[in-house]
């Protein structure tokens, strides 16, 4: 018999209770954290920019293409982690070609694919067609052509045009909300409907995925409006900024809500899996869901949107807050991802024991891997910006 | 619109329906004919000898006789080059202890391929103890093959869950779905393995290796629903009850004198 590697003797040692053999190793790690939280900023940021288009927020007009823009550098990335965490991923492609029509999972590639394609792409380009057009006409060189290539040569800007555009784009922003609905719900469900896993299995998952999602996404898009803006030398737009947090707040308190809900029928219930959880919830879950989750990223930052509110805090102190508030609850969505996806596979489906999760730092699954698809998103929305402005003084009027 | 416009529309539109029409028709006995034609390929490629259609397999596990011995859990390592390390079984032996006070300690070193240590000693008295064997469920309602994305685990038609390790992607969803911890990634072949009732054996007549290699015959294999089976037998003799029936997986691995602490 082989003498288990020194990894391995670590791990055993640091196992509290029993767990199946089998459950030594954890096979979910910090990619498929990324992946939910990832696809999650794409459906909040959407869902951010339909409030311009179908429920007519003007005050958030100016965010509406960052939003936008923001949706599709994340959606672009978002196979990525997924891909890398596969055991043959030249193999992936079996999953659109002979999808097994009982699988949640399988379904992703349509979702993915129906939501790149007949959504974000559709209304990108719809909402961008007419500058595209005036901007080739008015540059030189390759940003001519790059601008003329992504119209798709098209150049009737005629008052007929531009206001079929616009009802397109209506019409899909329309399609888009329940699409984005779909995007992170779907999530939510390859989570939920495992049967076998009592932290997961549960009807409110699908619903608690897509109302962090659009916390983070309001919350991203809030604190890139930050960022941009002033490296632009523009003033903030006070009006936006509030209605902004506004949302962000709204949000929130219907995600609190519901997992507040979810945590109390849990211990309300108090089935077989109560003692286990209650020991993950108290033991290895504590800093990451308790501390970072729930006071770091939820209450704390609702207390402060909601404190300068109250005390009419000035614009300045205002825009601190939101912005450190923005960051808290980026922070705390992580962490809630995290908790769902490591913290569902730490406790033994014998629910007699705990395992660990340890992190590497280098290869596929290891953390520099994790910064990078973290940071490439930013790296192709700042070439998306560059190359697509949407910015309110670059439109051409 | 115009007489000759809207015959010209009917027209094209006519001509689409029957179009569609043959080619559905010309379709039809092929698909239909796919289901008669899939039994004869899969019997062809298990062999000549074997009719998957004629079985349907299950094992049932007399806790009262297994011993502990882990021989089970050796035969099966070899059997099926099951990796050398403590994280990947394909079955594999637990121990219980329950305690006067209630409490339980559950063991499986290395998952008993070794057996188990004689001199644990415990603060109290034991009240009861006993050891399980663990494998593939082999359920008739696996979660496992619904939430595989590309199909690549299915169940056989004679009742046995496989792993196409050609067709895996390793996405570790079926892992997540099974409750049993019946499932690992190969670290060789990053796919995933389990137990597969040792179906090379069973094409061949013979049965898995953990049960011959039993001492006790603890386990027992056969037939789930033929009178003559030795498994049929079994449950006639025998309370049996299977491992999280609330699941509804509908296990076909049974447990005679099986304890309320064991899941």
């Amino acid at each position: 018999m082989e003498t288990p590697d020194a990894r391995l003797t670590q791990l055993l040692s640091e196992i509290g209770g029993y767990i199946y053999p089998n459950e030594i190793e954890i096979h979910w790690g910090l990619l498929i954290v990324i992946y939910p939280y990832i696809t999650g900023l794409v459906a909040g940021a959407f869902i951010l920019a339909s409030l311009v288009k179908v429920f007519n927020v003007k005050q958030l007009q100016p965010v509406y293409r960052m939003a936008l823009l923001t949706a599709l550098a994340f959606l672009l990335v978002a196979t990525m982690p997924l891909l890398a965490h596969l055991g043959h991923p030249e193999r992936s492609y079996e999953i659109f070609f002979t999808p097994n029509t009982t699988s949640a999972m399988a379904m992703f590639g349509f979702v993915y694919a129906w939501y790149l394609m007949a959504v974000l792409l559709l209304e990108i380009w719809f909402d961008y067609r007419k500058d595209l057009v005036v901007w080739a006409s008015q540059e030189k060189g390759p940003r001519k052509w790059i601008h003329r290539l992504l119209s798709l040569f098209s150049r009737d800007i005629s008052p007929r045009a531009v206001a079929f555009d616009a009802k397109m784009e209506k019409a899909i922003t329309i399609l888009g909300i329940p699409s984005a609905f779909l995007l992170h719900g779907y999530v939510g469900f390859i989570f939920g409907s495992i049967k076998a896993n009592p932290w997961w299995s549960s009807v409110l998952m699908p619903i608690v995925f897509l109302f962090s999602a659009i916390v983070s996404g309001i919350a991203l898009v809030l604190i890139i409006y930050m960022i941009v803006t002033p490296l632009r030398k523009k003033e903030l737009d006070q009006d936006c900024l509030y209605t902004l947090a506004n949302f962000l707040f709204y949000a929130m308190i219907v995600d609190f809500s519901i997992e507040i809900l979810d945590f109390i029928h849990r211990i309300y219930e108090s089935e077989e899996s109560i003692h286990i959880l209650a020991q993950l919830v108290s033991g290895r879950l504590f800093f990451s869901l308790v501390v970072m989750q729930l006071l770091m990223g939820m209450v704390l930052p609702l207390f402060m949107i909601a404190g300068v509110k109250l005390f009419n805090a000035p614009f300045e102190l205002r825009k601190l807050i939101y912005f450190l508030a923005a960051i808290l609850v980026q922070v705390g969505i992580f962490a809630t991802r995290w908790n769902v996806v490591v913290g569902g596979q730490l406790f033994s489906k014998s629910f007699r024991g705990l395992t660990v999760f340890k992190m590497s730092f280098l290869g596929m699954e290891g953390l520099l891997m994790g910064i990078f698809l973290l940071m490439l998103p930013l790296l192709i929305l700042f070439v998306l910006f560059k190359l697509l402005p949407p910015w309110e003084d670059a439109r051409s009027g | 619109m115009d007489k000759t416009e809207k015959g010209k529309t009917f027209r094209r539109r006519d001509f689409l329906r029957s179009a569609l029409v043959s080619l559905v028709s010309l379709a039809a006995p092929a698909v239909l004919g796919a289901r008669e034609q899939m039994k004869r390929l899969q019997s062809w490629i298990i062999g000549e000898d074997y009719d998957p259609f004629q079985h349907n397999w299950g094992m049932a596990i007399d806790i009262n006789k297994c011993i502990g011995c882990g021989r089970c859990v050796q035969a099966c390592k070899t059997e099926n080059a099951v990796p050398d390390s403590p994280c990947y079984f394909r079955t594999w032996v637990e121990r219980y202890h329950i305690f006067e006070d209630g409490s339980v300690e559950v063991d499986s070193p290395n998952g008993a391929i070794a057996g188990f240590n004689r001199e644990a000693k415990f603060d109290q008295n034991v009240m009861r103890s006993f050891f399980v064997p663990k494998l593939c469920n082999q359920c008739d309602n696996p979660p496992c093959v619904q939430v595989c994305p590309v199909g690549a685990t299915f169940k056989t038609p004679d009742g046995v869950v496989l792993i196409d390790p050609d067709y895996c992607i390793g996405c570790g969803y079926c892992i997540q779905a099974c409750p049993y911890g019946a499932r690992f990634i190969n670290p060789e072949t990053h796919t995933v393995d389990k137990c597969t009732f040792c179906y090379h054996r069973l094409a061949k007549g013979l049965a898995p290796a953990c049960v011959e290699a039993c001492p006790t015959q603890a386990r027992i294999f056969g037939e789930v629903d033929q009178k003559s089976s030795p498994l049929l037998r079994f449950k006639r003799m025998n309370k049996v009850g299977v491992l999280k029936p609330a699941l509804n997986t509908e296990p076909k691995v049974y447990y005679a004198n099986l304890d309320m602490e064991v899941n």
